[in-house]
């Protein structure tokens, strides 16, 4: 059931994008994510598009493979356009039915906006699919590194990140182990009437809890052992290196801001 | 309960660039009352057949009979349930799945979500604690304050009051010292004898594989490498080197000693009680050549 989540998931490939700094592209994320509320008509939308899909092509992630996975959000996203098609007024009326009204400002919204989701979501998702969580916190914890001045715990915070990632398979695989036993004494998680499945949820959640509080404990202890002590002065196995592509990547997103201003209405 | 693997294929995450083929045509005869012990590699699929004998995982092609419910690849199953009860696994470190407040509240969860009734299921809770050698006196305990050894003994009876058929067994003794290995390794033989409970044991140890089955699959890389009797599995010891493989030390030590000998006894023995009664009968004769 778990097995067509693409969130936070790693894909391997020998992609310009898998090569890239992690710093460049949380980067090109965070800007991309500020940059998407530029776009408000048709032009500035395909030159998002555009880009999204560039960018996707570059990281060699298999269509078939991202297709699987978006479909649960495909509602979400669906979800959101009828929300602004019946409820955003302006414009003239193009439908017409008994209580429902369509407007065309309605539908131009609904549109836009639902592409605005489906892009941040494809581009975000780009993110995790051709980074390594171990490269993503380092990145973050180096971008982030200015802020230990005003005392911010920036080690801590990537350690707890990247412990937190670093379980997530774990998690999943306790998770599907767990299941699997309470289903062989007969649970049913999938069927029967909701106030049950609500309740066969608590025979897969406390054995996680208890299992993730042990787990927690060694870890801690294997730290210590292993003679842990914080981040100060603390050196790097992988050095991160900003290479020509990085800047190139930047300078392309710069590009596409300059034109997004120019050709918004 | 019969059950029977024929030509089973799965492979995890299907259509995604994380296919992978656990296992591919394997076909395995359970007929009612075997001890059957299932080895191999770590990653040779036995966990995964292990989980088709009770549909928790639906072959991606081919067919599971068991007893008299098909599940067939391709197609949706319904009346999963009534198989569930009827074939009882034990999973590797069971203790895990321990949820509730109390040890009798949580060996009743099985049977009663079976739909056996509350006074019943407790009748078979306090069965199955003796069966595997606890005391009535931990029924109110929690199950966190136990030790590890009863917190897997008392998971064990939670599957065990189910009154299943046929057991699965996932390395049952993973982590138990020495003691604890063979008491539960006995308990589960025992059952096995008394009660005619079909019992499959998924297993590293050659040693258990030889003492206790009479039917012993190999996997290797997801196919059915070899099986058969011990005897005949032992009896073709070079093989089972080859394909990296433990055998049995009374079974090594039958061929050093037939190497010094410079000759064969009648047959391999499975136990150090027999093979020393054959050797003693053998220097009785003073047989050498």
């Amino acid at each position: 059931m778990m097995e067509k989540m693409i969130f936070g998931r790693y894909v391997p490939a020998d992609s310009v994008i898998h090569k890239m700094d992690p710093r460049s592209k949380l980067i090109i994320i965070f800007f991309f994510v500020c940059v998407i509320f530029l776009a408000n008509n048709g032009v500035t939308y395909a030159l998002i598009g555009i880009y999204t899909f560039l960018m996707l092509g570059f990281s060699k992630i298999p269509i078939r493979f991202l297709y699987g996975g978006l479909k649960p959000i495909i509602w979400l996203v669906l979800f959101t356009f009828i929300l602004q098609l019946f409820f955003t007024k302006g414009g003239s009326l193009i439908f017409h039915w008994g209580p429902v009204k369509i407007y065309e400002e309605g539908l131009k919204m609904g549109i836009f906006i639902s592409l605005r989701f489906f892009f941040l979501i494809l581009m975000t998702s780009l993110l995790t699919l051709t980074t390594t969580p171990i490269e993503i916190t380092d990145g973050l914890e180096t971008l982030l590194n200015p802020l230990k001045k005003v005392r911010f715990p920036v080690h801590e915070m990537a350690l707890m990140m990247s412990i937190s990632l670093r379980f997530i398979p774990t998690l999943m695989q306790e998770t599907d182990k767990i299941m699997k036993a309470q289903i062989a004494r007969g649970v049913e998680f999938a069927s029967g009437p909701l106030k049950e499945r609500i309740k066969a949820v608590i025979p897969l959640l406390i054995p996680l809890f208890v299992s993730s509080f042990k787990r927690a404990e060694e870890l801690a202890v294997a730290m210590e052992a292993r003679g842990y002590r914080g981040g100060e002065g603390r050196t790097k196995y992988r050095q991160l290196s900003w290479a020509a592509a990085d800047t190139v990547q930047i300078v392309l997103l710069v590009v596409l801001t300059i034109l997004l201003v120019l050709l918004r209405s | 309960m019969d059950i029977s693997l024929k030509s089973v294929e799965y492979r995890y995450q299907a259509n995604t660039p994380f296919e992978r083929l656990a296992i591919s045509d394997v076909s395995i005869d359970i007929p009612s009352g075997t001890y059957l012990a299932l080895i191999g590699h770590t990653g040779s699929g036995k966990s995964t057949v292990l989980q088709h004998l009770n549909a928790l995982l639906q072959p991606t092609e081919g067919t599971v009979l068991i007893g008299s419910q098909e599940i067939k690849a391709h197609q949706k199953n319904k009346n999963l349930k009534a198989v569930r009860q009827k074939v009882g696994i034990v999973f590797q470190f069971p203790e895990h799945q321990l949820f509730e407040e109390t040890v009798e509240k949580d060996i009743i969860f099985g049977p009663m979500n079976f739909g056996v009734s509350e006074s019943e299921a407790k009748r078979r809770a306090r069965v199955a604690l003796k069966q595997v050698g606890l005391g009535e006196e931990i029924l109110e305990k929690s199950p966190f304050d136990l030790s590890g050894g009863q917190m897997r003994r008392v998971a064990i009876a939670g599957v065990l009051a189910m009154g299943p058929d046929v057991i699965v067994l996932d390395e049952p003794t993973a982590g138990l010292d020495p003691r604890g290995r063979k008491e539960i390794m006995d308990m589960f033989y025992s059952l096995h004898k008394e009660r005619g409970l079909s019992t499959i044991l998924v297993t590293h140890s050659m040693e258990d594989a030889a003492r206790y089955a009479d039917q012993i699959v190999i996997m290797q890389q997801g196919r059915v490498a070899k099986k058969g009797t011990p005897e005949e599995i032992f009896s073709e010891t070079a093989e089972l080197i080859q394909m990296g493989l433990d055998v049995p030390e009374v079974v090594r030590f039958q061929l050093k000693l037939e190497e010094k000998l410079g000759s064969k006894l009648d047959k391999i023995y499975l136990s150090i009680e027999e093979l020393s009664a054959a050797v003693s009968e053998r220097l009785k004769r003073g047989v050498r050549s």
